[in-house]
Formats: C-alpha cells, sequence, structure tokens
C-alpha cells in the first residue's frame, strides 16, 4: 500500500491542487486526510468540496480542530484563527458543514494510527512538538506508527525497546526508512500553511517501508492575492511566503 | 517467525549457502558463502540476539542495513542482501580481498612515504564515501582494508547518514566507537561531523608513523577525555622524523576542535598530493585558546544544543561551501587577455565560498613521453619559467598562502594531464580559457571542450568577450591547456 497523507489543507486551493496533482503523478493507493481542511485560507468551499470528491473515492478523512470550531465555535484559538474561522463558517454551504461535522477524530489501519494531533486525548488536540510530546503519544496507543498534522512543523519521532525517544526532521523529498523493531511518530508538515521556514507546500509518501515528505512549490502569489481580497487578516497571506 | 536453524556449513539463506564460519563472537558471526547469482566472494554476517534484547545489537544490525544497502563504488564491500530482524537476520556482502590495515599497524612504524600513500588511500575513500552521505565514525585499521582497487571501508555498524535518522540515539550521548580512534566531539556525543572521520585518519597516520596511537589506548572515561585537553604541541615531537607537511597534515588532522582539521576529505588528499606545498604552522601555539573556547563551549551546552553546536549544516552544504577550485591557465605566451579573464572568474568562484582552496595549473607540453626535460633558453628547467609565471598570475587574487598552490603539469596531451589531475585531487571546479576556434582546432578538438566531456567535474569555459578574436596560430609544440 503506497497511501499519500495530506494534513492542515486550510482552504489553500493552490497548494492542495499543487499536491494532488504531484500525488497523480507518483501514483498511490490512497488518500488520507489528517484535518484542518478549512481555517486560515481564501477557499474553503472549494477544498472542502475536492476532499468530499476524494471521500467518495475512498479517501480516509479526519477532523481538525479547525473543522470542530466550524460547528463548535473557535473557544480557544488565537484571535488570528478564531477571526479566520468567522469569515471561513460564512463562505460554508450546510452541506460542508454537515460533512466536517461528521468527520471522526482517528483512523486505524492494521498498526497504523491515523489522527490529527496528538493520540494522546485527540479531541483535546495537543500539539506534538517535543519529545515529551512524543512520549505522551506513544503511551496512549499501541499502534507502532502514528501519522499526525496541526504543528504545521514536519519532524519524525521514533524509538527502539525502551530506549529514550529519538527526533529527527526528515529533509524535503528523501525516503525515510522504517525499521521493524522501531516504533514512529511522524508529524506530516501542511499542506496549506508551512512554519518550518519551507514555503513549499507538503505531503506525506506512506509506504510499508518508509515515508517521504515531499515538497512543492505551487502558486503562493494566488493565494496571497485571494486572501488580500477576502477580509480574513493580510498577515495570512504574507506568512505563506516565508512558511511561517 | 521463521524456525532458526542451527547454523552450519551447506545451510541455504535466501539463495545464499553458508560456507566457512570465520568469526564467531559474542555480537555475532561471519561466514562465507556462495550464491549462484554472484561471482564474487560474498560472507554473510550474522548478528546474534533475540528480538527484543540487546538493543545495542539490533541497532548495529539496523545502521549497517540502512548504510550498506546505500553505498556503492571501490571503497565499500558490494551489498548483496539482508535478512529480515523477524526472520533470520544477515548482512550479506561481497568478501573483500586484501590486507587489513591492522596488519600494518602492527608492523610499524613505517616508513614516511608509506605513511603518505596510506593517508592518500585512506582519504581517497573517505572523499567517495562522505559524497554518499554516510560518515563512518568508527575508522581504525582493523576496518580499513588495502585491495588492489584501493582502501575499502567496513563495519558501518556505528555510521551515520546525513539525511536519515541517527539510529544510534542521539539522547543517549553516549561516546561509541573505537577509544584510541575517537574523536573529540564523538567522546561529547556529538555524531554529526565529517571531520570525526578525518580525526580517525589522523590517528592512524600517526600510529603508523611512530607505532603509537596518538593519544594511548584509554579504557576508561576519563582516559578518553584526556585528548579533550591534549595539547597538540606534545604530539609534535613524535612527529620529527616525518618530512615536515606530512607532519603538519597528521597534526591538522588531529586538531581538538573540528574546525581546525580539514573541512573535508578532499583538502585532506589534495594535502597528502602535495606535501610539498603544505604550508607548515606552528599548530601548537595557534590551537590553544580556541580550543579551551571549543570544549567550554561544547560541555556547557546541555542536550542538542550541544550535539548541533559547531557544525548546523549538512554534508552537502560543507562541500558546497569548501570546494577545491583549479584553474587553468595557458601561460605559454606569457601575459595574455584570456588568461586575465579566467582570473576575473576565478575571483568571482572564490568570492562566493570562503572555505575553498585554488590550485593554479599550467600544462607544459612535451613532445614526447620520457623526452628529457625541456629547458628555456638559458638551460634552466621550462618549468620553473612557468612555475614563476603561474605564481605571478595568481598574485593578484590576494590568496592566503595556504588556500592556494601552483603546480606546473607536463605532459603531451595537455587535456589528459589536466583531466588526470583534477580526478587525482580531486577538483570540484574547473575554470579555464578556450580561445576563439580555428579550421584546425575544430579538426583536432580543443583542450577545453575534452575536459569538458571528459572531467568529471563541473567546468566553467571562459571566452573573451566581443567574439571577435580569431586566433589562427596552430598550437605548437608548447602551447598550454587553454590555448584552444
Amino acid at each position: 500500500m503506497r497511501l499519500a497523507v495530506l494534513t492542515d489543507i486550510h482552504g489553500n486551493a493552490e497548494a492542495l491542487d499543487a499536491c494532488l496533482e504531484h500525488i497523480a503523478s507518483v501514483g498511490v493507493d490512497g488518500h488520507v486526510i489528517l484535518g484542518d481542511i478549512v481555517g486560515y485560507g481564501p477557499d474553503p468551499g472549494y477544498v472542502v468540496e475536492r476532499v468530499m470528491e476524494l471521500q467518495r473515492r475512498g479517501a480516509v478523512v479526519l477532523l481538525g480542530n479547525h473543522d470542530e470550531a466550524i460547528a463548535d465555535g473557535s473557544g480557544g484559538m488565537s484571535e488570528l484563527a478564531a477571526e479566520a474561522i468567522g469569515w471561513t463558517r460564512e463562505q460554508l454551504t450546510d452541506e460542508h458543514k454537515a460533512f466536517l461535522a461528521g468527520l471522526p477524530l482517528t483512523h486505524q489501519d492494521g498498526n497504523t494510527l491515523f489522527v490529527h494531533a496528538s493520540a494522546r486525548d485527540p479531541g483535546d488536540w495537543n500539539y506534538v512538538i517535543h519529545r515529551l510530546h512524543a512520549v505522551d503519544c506513544f503511551a496512549a496507543t499501541d499502534a507502532r506508527r502514528i501519522l499526525c498534522g496541526h504543528t504545521h512543523r514536519p519532524i519524525l519521532f521514533h524509538q527502539i525497546a525502551d530506549r529514550p525517544v529519538e527526533e529527527f526532521v526528515p529533509k524535503p523529498n528523501t525516503k525515510v526508512p522504517f525499521f521493524k523493531a522501531r516504533r514512529y511518530l511522524a508529524v506530516i508538515g501542511s499542506v496549506g500553511q508551512p512554519r518550518d521556514h519551507n514555503p513549499n507546500t507538503c505531503w506525506a509518501l506512506l509506504e510499508p517501508d518508509g515515508l517521504t515528505l515531499n515538497r512543492i512549490a505551487y502558486d503562493i502569489d494566488a493565494t496571497a492575492r485571494k486572501i488580500a481580497a477576502t477580509r480574513l487578516p493580510r498577515w495570512l497571506g504574507l506568512r505563506l511566503y516565508e512558511g511561517r | 517467525m521463521m524456525e532458526r536453524k542451527a547454523l552450519a556449513p551447506g545451510l541455504m539463506i535466501d539463495g545464499f549457502t553458508l560456507g566457512e564460519r570465520i568469526f564467531a563472537g559474542g555480537m555475532g558471526s561471519v561466514w562465507r558463502a556462495t550464491h549462484p547469482d554472484y561471482a564474487l566472494p560474498i560472507i554473510l554476517k550474522i548478528p546474534f540476539f533475540a528480538p527484543g534484547e540487546n538493543v545495542s545489537a539490533i541497532i548495529a544490525f539496523e545502521i549497517e542495513e540502512m548504510i550498506m544497502k546505500r553505498l556503492s563504488g571501490p571503497h565499500v564491500p558490494k551489498f548483496l542482501g539482508s535478512g529480515e530482524l523477524a526472520d533470520l537476520p544477515y548482512i550479506a556482502m561481497e568478501f573483500v580481498e586484501g590486507e587489513s590495515l591492522a596488519s600494518l599497524t602492527d608492523a610499524a612504524p613505517v616508513a614516511a612515504d608509506e605513511v603518505a600513500r596510506i593517508g592518500q588511500l585512506l582519504a581517497r575513500a573517505l572523499v567517495d564515501v562522505h559524497r554518499q552521505q554516510v560518515i563512518h565514525l568508527d575508522l581504525k585499521p582493523g576496518n580499513v582494508i588495502l585491495a588492489k582497487r584501493g582502501a575499502v571501508l567496513i563495519d558501518f555498524g556505528l555510521a551515520r547518514h546525513d539525511k536519515l535518522p541517527d539510529l544510534m540515539g542521539e539522547e543517549t550521548g553516549l561516546p561509541v566507537g573505537s577509544a584510541p580512534y575517537m574523536s573529540p566531539e564523538q567522546i561529547l556525543g556529538d555524531r554529526t561531523h565529517l571531520e570525526s572521520d578525518i580525526f580517525a585518519v589522523g590517528a592512524m597516520l600517526y600510529e603508523l608513523a611512530t607505532a603509537k596511537p596518538p593519544f594511548g589506548i584509554p579504557n576508561t572515561r576519563a582516559g578518553l577525555k584526556q585528548r579533550l585537553k591534549t595539547d597538540l604541541a606534545t604530539l609534535a615531537p613524535a612527529l620529527s622524523g616525518l618530512p615536515p607537511g606530512l607532519a603538519e597534515v597528521i597534526l591538522r588532522s588531529l586538531a581538538t576542535d573540528p574546525a581546525d582539521r580539514y573541512p573535508t576529505a578532499d583538502h585532506l588528499l589534495f594535502d597528502l598530493n602535495h606535501l610539498d606545498q603544505v604550508v607548515v604552522t606552528d599548530r601548537s601555539k595557534r590551537a590553544d585558546g580556541g580550543v579551551f573556547a571549543w570544549v567550554g563551549q561544547m560541555l556547557g551546552r546541555p542536550g542538542e544544543a550541544k550535539r548541533t553546536s559547531s557544525r548546523a549544516t549538512s554534508l552537502d552544504q560543507r562541500f558546497a561551501s569548501a570546494p577545491l577550485i583549479m584553474a587553468a591557465v595557458d601561460l605559454s605566451r606569457g601575459a595574455d587577455p584570456l588568461a586575465e579573464m579566467v582570473r576575473v572568474h576565478v575571483r568571482r568562484v572564490l568570492a562566493a565560498e570562503p572555505r575553498a582552496r585554488l590550485a593554479c595549473v599550467t600544462v607544459l607540453r612535451t613532445k614526447l613521453i620520457g623526452e628529457d626535460k625541456p629547458t628555456d633558453d638559458a638551460g634552466r628547467p621550462a618549468y620553473i619559467g612557468r612555475l614563476v609565471a603561474v605564481k605571478d598570475w595568481a598574485r593578484s587574487l590576494n590568496l592566503p598562502e595556504e588556500k592556494v598552490s601552483y603546480h606546473v603539469l607536463e605532459g603531451v596531451d595537455a587535456a589528459a594531464a589536466l583531466i588526470e589531475y583534477a580526478h587525482h585531487n580531486p577538483i570540484d571546479h574547473i575554470v579555464m580559457g578556450a580561445r576563439a576556434s580555428s579550421s584546425l582546432r575544430r579538426h583536432l578538438g580543443s583542450v577545453s571542450s575534452r575536459v569538458v566531456a571528459e572531467a568529471r567535474c563541473t567546468v566553467t569555459v571562459v571566452r573573451l568577450g566581443g567574439g571577435g578574436e580569431a586566433d589562427e596560430t596552430p598550437p605548437g609544440p608548447d602551447s598550454a591547456p587553454d590555448e584552444s
């Protein structure tokens, strides 16, 4: 099985299209969307439509905190995120909202767990940034491989036996091999709003023997222009150029 | 899990038939083997552990498999296959015929020429392996085989791939490696420096020259840490019998701070190839303050800051920032606008990369192989005049002496001499001139076009602007590299 894993699309149509085009050229057996389909970006309706279409064709689609906030309100979010949620809610149809509201928090496929944030209390949206977060996340599940998003900063944690958890920032477009004796927790970079100082969009190719974080250039100008033409904060467009 | 059969000669494992067992130890065994698909001699390394136990052995197996799969070329054993951890773990590889470097260190001291020759072989192997993103981190005489094809490095169980996770575990931070050859930064738990391999080469050459490893054979952590405080001046006297250039190369390789060693194995190889041009410094004086500052800095920083302190750059960035540049200039006609234009471009290339090194090369053509050395009108060897000319050409670049060297190649075929030099040294980037074409040159093929076609590195071909200069002079016997 070769799976394309995408997360934190955040209403960025240009980035999503670039990823899906690249995925089609690479060839995969399925798609997994780890949530945060909307929020921040100027094209929430278009992006939800594309994700719904992927789901009809068999994709696994999970809930993110921004998706949840469309129905449940933006309590606990930053001012910037909450402002964007308010605008986004106005752009979505009832069908879109119902789709987002119905998404599950996790999906397990054999030894592999997919989740938006940490596997520890998935609905609490805990960030996985440091080793200690990874330790908590590993402890919450028996899965050997966990894939999540939420931070927009790709990082791979791995652990063998009872040795300390190790971390590694995967190099773009370089496959990291998996070893059977190890557990892995991969935080996948964001499709629509990378924050690791690499503005290129990110999608992960998950294979039985390894993981590749693909980074693709896309038309940031077009996305930023669209953001500037809405009531969304302009910074949401500017940050895309810097990947932060 | 596959039922574990007793290992014995004749046992078939994935098409490999075990032959004689040539090694058995606590970590596993090594067997000769055959396979119908491979004509070369084969060994199988079979680690010994039950899954879930003895984590260090599993990690070493993971690392060696991961690294061996990704390495190729003459300086590593050819990887032939591996077995699953859960079934029967093994790594099948070529059995490299040759002499272990350990048998030479056992017979040390060896002659200075031999030390330098082995240094060249080791540096050449490192150039190749480092370019494949791998740092060995456990170089010692027992892990080097001197084969017909050059030095072959074996046992990558402690190695690190620059683009892949370090399976050894950065969190534990304990020093791993072989005590006599382990670099100061490895002792402090830092496994990110290619200079660690350069240090090990320095330690092996020191041992070859003196019959003793430079820091003894410590068997405690305190003993190991001794080398963090060792003044290089105390190592120098044992090398006083060597040519000063060779002693300098060894001492520079053994510098405590990795930044004081060679930035890449390419630079080490270059110096070993040109020992007469190595600038001898007073290392002991120069190093002091810096070393203690460096050690303090390394010891003072906890956790990950320590391990990534001195080199946050990747190997690729390192290669890019410390290139060996070769300027090939035609000085057969004296001062020459094209040679000046080559210098303009060389300056441009050097300006971008402060750790670059420049080799200024010119070719003195001889008519026949083996003919007497050409002389000038006053009867002096002609290459001396050329050496003076090439130094004069480089003068206005104002390079410090340790960053530049001068070479007069003699040969019948200028292009072949340049290509061979570039490969041997190993040059990253050639800058050379090309004169306007003539019908004769089109017929014979120009030197620059042959260098472009056959050199393995980047080549910048410089032309005079305007495109007007037609030079119909056919190449004479003494015309040099960039004349065509």
